[in-house]
């Protein structure tokens, strides 16, 4: 392992370098220095705390998050009510509202009146999921998918919402689920980043993205989701400027090596071996992530699987693409943000169009990771922050109406990654307005996601000011029905 | 710090753990080999342990503790134990008695404590410490950080020559008891550039660096210091750790995160640093400016210090909810940032560790609860929201007066949020689970017992809690703030965890020295610019950095200094550095915060499309060469040259940043436009001066790493600029000086610019230029 890490990463230049190396340390010692298995090592638990990870067998080794945000409507996607059609424009009864706080954007209406999914809705696949018609290519595939209907949070505003959903807690600073995976699992690929985290914009009413949705908060930095963008520069200042090759690179880097290791022969600063370690890292990524990025060698079949827009960097069709080759590539947690779903308004119009801009591309990521035997070992999600009310944000007319936030249920799906294919987990009630069987906690589809992956969500801890923190926090419990 | 355990994990495997023998009493490995104390000690041995590992269950959280047991009150631990009257948890003498000795000793997994299910377990030199302290007598003591401190006697020591002041016979005695020497002093150009990046965040001039080589007299370092702490770049050096606790930004963060005017909050900060305003009022100000008798415009301004925080301007929340989280906000700042304690821990419950009751938690809040504020003002919108209420207007007479410091670049409006409160007292409740719709007791304004009962003479506001807060009965106060100090100019606080001080924090490891330096902080009335220069006038900081193969196997984080410190500096001391050495740095203080070169599209690909800082507009011309600390931080993107180097985001109350060391960082030093321009500047500007290239190099690396580069340095690098001059092509030449913004100058030889520029872009990134070695 440790020499092909070095055979595979140096340079003869660089090998010949770092074999004169002071300090007595012998190109050996210093490899196993390099690899960034141990680095990670300072951090860790201290021994009998994170006995062995990981703790059991995993059953995925990977997670692409397909992140809905702005809380898509399930009213008008999975969660089919026909009741709601009936009692159109009929007050919410009290007992299905209870308590419920509501957002400050509907505090003050006078009457909270329900309105049905103006779109209509069918059975699919063995287990007879009901998908509606803006979503047909996810209809074809509900055999691969595990719909949880019954999941609920605690936070009834986007930004905490996201945050909580991210990092299981709502306040921030505490680090995202990809940077908990990386700082469990390590690399599995030395030239990109572990977590890795691609952007993209539909047509509906959008909510901000925050990069501190993917900040590694106490962890070492390394965890830290890397924001990949189109353009030239897919991870910042990647590119050397204008007018430097390669090898006018290559110099440079050797040059600053060799004063490097004087460096470190004057002052024995570990430090100083890991900087030039970073250095070549950079390097290496400098190559690695433009061929990753290159997507003018799919085929045509693969371009036709994921619709046009794949080929437009930028996109939710062309991340879903990258989504796979970055996730094949050994990337741990790929992250994706599609903005857009936030109907509080004129919702039947901006949902449908939004529907359309990722139900392709989504469908078409499972059924390439299944044709090259990959979603087995990858865990794939599709959901957003929180659901929408059953009643109507503002004025309700039958083909134009508006829902609010709703934190009590909504839902998202699951495929591949060790979860039971072509199931639907949970139910709420004929009004979809409240959860009435099998709920799920934020915490507890962390934990589940942390399990397929061979982490207890209890022992994956990091200590930090005097307290030992989780993704999790204090609760959460796997959901054991959905594991196959 | 990762890096070295991973190293030591390395030479464990490497078969040369004989030698290893560290001091340090939490890195793990030497427990096993480490002999047990003659005289056991509780505050140092057995509360870390129990803390860790039993006060979850055994400890000050009432609600959590299983069968009536804790273990962190003597009276409570030698009780007759609720379950099993006949027994107790403690007998002092007799651990074959101790039922919690033989409860963590048994083979019985369902009797076995910690429980097996808790993931936690004891080590066997823990448990050797508990049943020696147990025979011993187990006494308790109260918790070291919670007693105020005594002025310690001088340690005695056998090498009298080495210290320069008190602060080295408690450095000299620790190495002593360990057997270490000091290192040598550290070469003049290396001690000089340490100091001036620590004292004002830049590296030495070239005068300066002359001036310093030339100056024999002995005290040729004393006058240095003095000199530095007159620079006004003191102030701004000394204010980034002020601003990444007071979590200062220029967006209002959360969903929209629209742009604020908080600056001139923050060009008060450099002032009161560079006038060197006292510690007691330099945060009194801050935290009840606004209530001092006849407020002066000055001293509300200060009070911008508790609306720092973020502020929503999401339309549709609940306004309560988030006026409770600006409170909260401020309760946890006063405590992680001023008293070095996890108070936010007792937001929700009874602190598990630390003897803070929930109660105690929102008596301290009381104080910051009347605030006449809303959760919500306005949501995203023009200038009016620029502050929110309670604000200030600052004129433009102030800036001729009273505000002189305050950088008004223009003649608008210019409004600051800052304190104010109410004239009826807004009740306080306790919140059940924290929650801001579950009100529970009401309860009145007071601070946590443990650590000092709020005197009755005090006023019961905020006025009064930093009347409290510089009580010199406070134990925490001083000691918080100069081991805060210490961590800038040493690397790490003597306390390691400087925002907690509480059970869960490290042991300091020197705590006499500590002590001896709060006390001596508080006598000579809390003047800061004294207390830093005695700290860096100590033969201690004063060492050379290297490290030998010994040293680092003994004290791989060098707990000891028996070396002098060597870090990575802070991010914006890194654009600071760049800046200066190429000449391009623009010195103004203060006034709005600036938008430098970022990548394109960071805000845009992130925002909900609101407001003034949906679209990064980038500035020109001298905006671009402003110190980092001007960058403009919006909250949700900050600065991604900021975040690869560690900069705090301004989230929260942040009072100690990591030090990684990454690829992005690589990246960054390579390719960041601002790096290539400072190559491209000073290039151009060594080849208009007559001298041979080799002394054009050589002065190129004076100014970038601060020192003559040695032989083999300048020959590695003459001949690396020769290759470039002759391999490189005109077109690649002309392409490398597209760089920046910074006007080209005209006539030049680009291929000798460019070729040169690659050398200096070398120099940059050497892991020495950006290191405080």
């Amino acid at each position: 392992m440790e020499k092909e890490i070095l055979e595979h990463g140096f340079s003869f230049n660089r090998r010949r370098f770092l074999s004169g190396m002071s300090l007595g340390l012998g190109s050996v010692a210093l490899g196993s220095l390099l690899m960034p298995d141990l680095l990670k090592g300072g951090n860790r638990e201290e021994e009998g705390l994170t006995p062995g990870i990981p703790h059991f067998a995993p059953k995925a080794k990977r997670v692409i998050y397909m992140f809905q945000n702005g809380a898509p409507s399930q009213q008008e996607l999975f969660d089919y009510k026909p009741k709601l059609r009936e009692m159109f424009g009929k007050e919410i009864p009290p007992s299905v509202r209870g308590m419920q706080r509501l957002t400050g954007m509907t505090a003050n209406q006078a009457s909270f009146p329900l309105v049905g999914s103006f779109v209509d809705f069918a059975q699919y696949g063995d287990s007879r999921a009901w998908v509606s018609n803006l979503m047909p290519y996810t209809a074809k595939i509900v055999n691969d998918l595990c719909f949880v209907k019954s999941m609920y949070t605690e936070a009834i505003n986007h930004d905490p919402a996201l945050t909580f959903l991210q990092t299981g807690s709502q306040q921030g600073n505490r680090p995202s689920m990809g940077s908990w995976l990386s700082y469990g699992l390590g690399n599995e690929n030395k030239n990109l980043p572990n977590f890795t985290v691609l952007l993209s914009r539909g047509v509906g009413n959008g909510q901000g993205v925050y990069s501190k949705l993917w900040s590694n908060g106490f962890l070492d930095s390394v965890h830290q989701g890397v924001q990949f963008s189109k353009g030239e520069d897919p991870v910042l200042y990647l590119r050397d400027p204008d007018g430097m090759n390669r090898q006018d690179r290559r110099d440079m880097l050797d040059n600053l090596a060799q004063l490097n290791d004087l460096s470190y022969q004057e002052f024995g600063d570990p430090e100083i071996a890991a900087k030039i370690k970073q250095y070549e890292m950079a390097y290496r990524m400098q190559t690695a992530v433009p061929e990753v990025m290159d997507l003018s060698r799919e085929s045509d079949d693969i371009v036709k699987l994921y619709g046009p827009e794949c080929l437009v960097p930028g996109t939710y069709a062309a991340n879903c693409l990258l989504a796979r080759k970055l996730s094949e590539n050994g990337v741990r947690f790929v992250q994706l943000y599609h903005q857009g779903w936030d109907q509080h308004g004129n919702l039947p119009f901006e949902i449908t169009k939004q529907a359309m801009d990722v139900d392709q591309a989504s469908a078409a990521l499972v059924t390439d990771l299944k044709q090259r035997g990959l979603l087995d070992e990858t865990l794939v999600i599709w959901g957003g922050e929180f659901g929408r009310t059953s009643y109507t944000q503002g004025k309700l007319a039958a083909d134009n109406y508006g829902r609010d936030h709703h934190p009590r249920c909504f839902t998202i799906w699951m495929a591949g990654g060790g979860i039971k294919p072509g199931m639907v987990y949970g139910e709420t009630d004929e009004l979809g307005y409240n959860i009435i069987k099998d709920p799920v906690h934020v915490h507890d589809f962390q934990a589940t996601i942390l399990h397929q992956l061979g982490l207890d969500h209890e022992k994956l801890v990091f200590r930090h000011l005097g307290r030992r923190y989780r993704l999790t926090d204090v609760s959460g419990k796997v959901i054991k029905d959905i594991i196959s | 710090m990762k890096l070295q355990t991973g190293f030591i994990t390395m030479l464990l495997t490497a078969g040369i753990a004989l030698v290893i023998q560290s001091c340090n009493k939490k890195t793990g490995y030497q427990e096993v080999t480490e002999k047990l104390p003659e005289q056991v000690s509780y505050n140092f041995d057995i509360r870390p342990i129990l803390s860790d590992k039993c006060l979850a269950c055994h400890g000050p959280d009432a609600n959590k503790r299983e069968a009536g047991l804790r273990l962190d009150v003597e009276e409570s631990a030698f009780k007759a134990l609720q379950e099993n009257p006949g027994a107790h948890a403690l007998v002092k003498g007799k651990p074959e008695f101790s039922q919690a000795y033989l409860r963590i000793t048994t083979k019985d997994t369902a009797l076995l404590m910690p429980p097996p299910a808790s993931n936690l377990k004891l080590t066997q030199r823990e448990i050797g410490l508990i049943e020696k302290w147990i025979r011993q007598g187990a006494r308790y003591e109260k918790h070291w950080a919670f007693v105020a401190p005594q002025k310690p006697a001088l340690p005695e020591v056998s090498d009298k020559k080495w210290p320069v002041n008190e602060i080295d016979y408690f450095i000299l005695q620790k190495l002593e008891e360990n057997g270490m020497e000091p290192n040598e002093e550290a070469d003049k150009e290396r001690l000089l550039k340490r100091l001036s990046l620590d004292l004002v965040g830049l590296p030495p001039t070239l005068e300066m660096m002359d001036q310093f080589l030339a100056d024999k007299r002995p005290d040729a370092y004393d006058r240095m210091i003095d000199q530095l702490l007159k620079n006004p770049a003191y102030g701004e050096k000394m204010s980034l750790h002020w601003l990444d606790l007071a979590r200062y930004a220029d967006s209002h963060g959360y969903q929209d995160d629209g742009y604020r005017t908080q600056w001139p909050w923050r060009d008060w900060v450099i002032h009161a640093f560079n006038n060197n305003m006292h510690y007691n009022d330099f945060v009194s100000w801050q935290l009840a400016g606004d209530l001092m008798p006849n407020a002066s415009k000055e001293q509300l301004l200060a009070t911008g210090f508790n609306r720092n925080h973020k502020i929503t301007e999401e339309g549709g929340v609940i306004p309560e909810e988030y006026r409770i989280m600006y409170v909260t906000d401020r309760n946890d700042l006063f405590g992680k940032g001023l008293l070095g304690i996890t108070l936010e821990c007792a937001h929700c419950h009874d602190h598990k560790y630390d003897p803070f009751s929930q109660k105690e938690y929102y008596q301290m809040f009381a104080f910051f609860n009347n605030v006449k504020e809303v959760g919500i003002e306005s949501v995203i919108g023009g200038p009016e929201t620029y502050a929110k209420k309670p604000l200030m207007e600052i004129s433009d007479e102030d800036v001729k007066g009273i505000l002189s410091f305050v950088n008004k670049t223009d003649t608008n409006q210019l409004i600051v949020s800052v304190m104010g409160d109410l004239d009826t007292t807004r009740k306080t409740y306790i919140l059940n689970r924290g929650v801001y719709d579950a009100p529970g007791d009401e309860v009145q304004p007071g601070t946590p017992a443990s650590i000092l009962p709020f005197d009755k003479k005090y006023p019961k506001n905020r006025l009064g809690l930093s009347q409290w807060l510089f009580d010199k009965r406070n134990p925490l106060t001083a000691r918080v703030y100069v081991n805060m100090l210490w961590q800038e100019f040493f690397g790490k606080g003597i306390v390691k965890t400087s925002g907690d001080f509480g059970m869960q924090g490290e042991l300091p490891s020197h705590p006499a020295l500590l002590d001896w330096l709060a006390t001596d902080f508080m006598e000579h009335d809390w003047d800061i610019k004294r207390l830093v220069k005695q700290m860096v006038s100590t033969a201690a900081y004063r060492q050379s950095a290297v490290v030998s193969k010994e040293k680092l196997a003994k004290d791989p984080d060098n707990i000891l200094l028996a070396r002098g410190p060597r870090y990575r500096i802070h991010a914006e001391y890194i654009k600071d550095l760049v800046l200066a050495s190429s000449g391009l740095l623009n010195k103004t203080i203060g006034g709005p915060s600036v938008k430098p070169y970022q990548p394109a599209g960071l805000w845009e690909g992130a925002t909900s499309g609101r407001g003034l800082l949906s679209v990064y507009n980038q500035d020109h011309g001298s905006a671009l060469y402003r110190r980092g600390m001007y960058t403009l931080i919006k909250r949700t993107v900050p600065p991604p040259t900021m975040s690869i180097f560690d900069a705090s985001n301004r989230d929260l109350c942040e009072v100690k940043r990591l030090k990684t060391n990454t690829p992005l960082q690589a990246l960054v030093m390579m390719n960041d436009p601002a790096v290539l321009e400072a190559s491209r500047v000073l290039a151009t500007k060594l080849l208009q001066e007559k001298s041979q290239d080799k002394d054009k190099i050589i002065k190129a690396f004076r100014l970038i790493v601060c020192r003559t580069p040695s032989e083999k340095e300048l020959d590695i690098l003459t001949a690396y600029y020769e290759k470039q001059l002759k391999s490189i092509q005109p077109q690649s030449a002309e392409k490398m000086l597209a760089a920046g913004e910074y006007p080209l100058t005209k006539n030049l030889d680009k291929k000798a610019i460019a070729a040169f520029m690659r050398v200096i872009s070398t120099i940059y990134n050497l892991e020495e230029t950006i290191t405080k070695s």
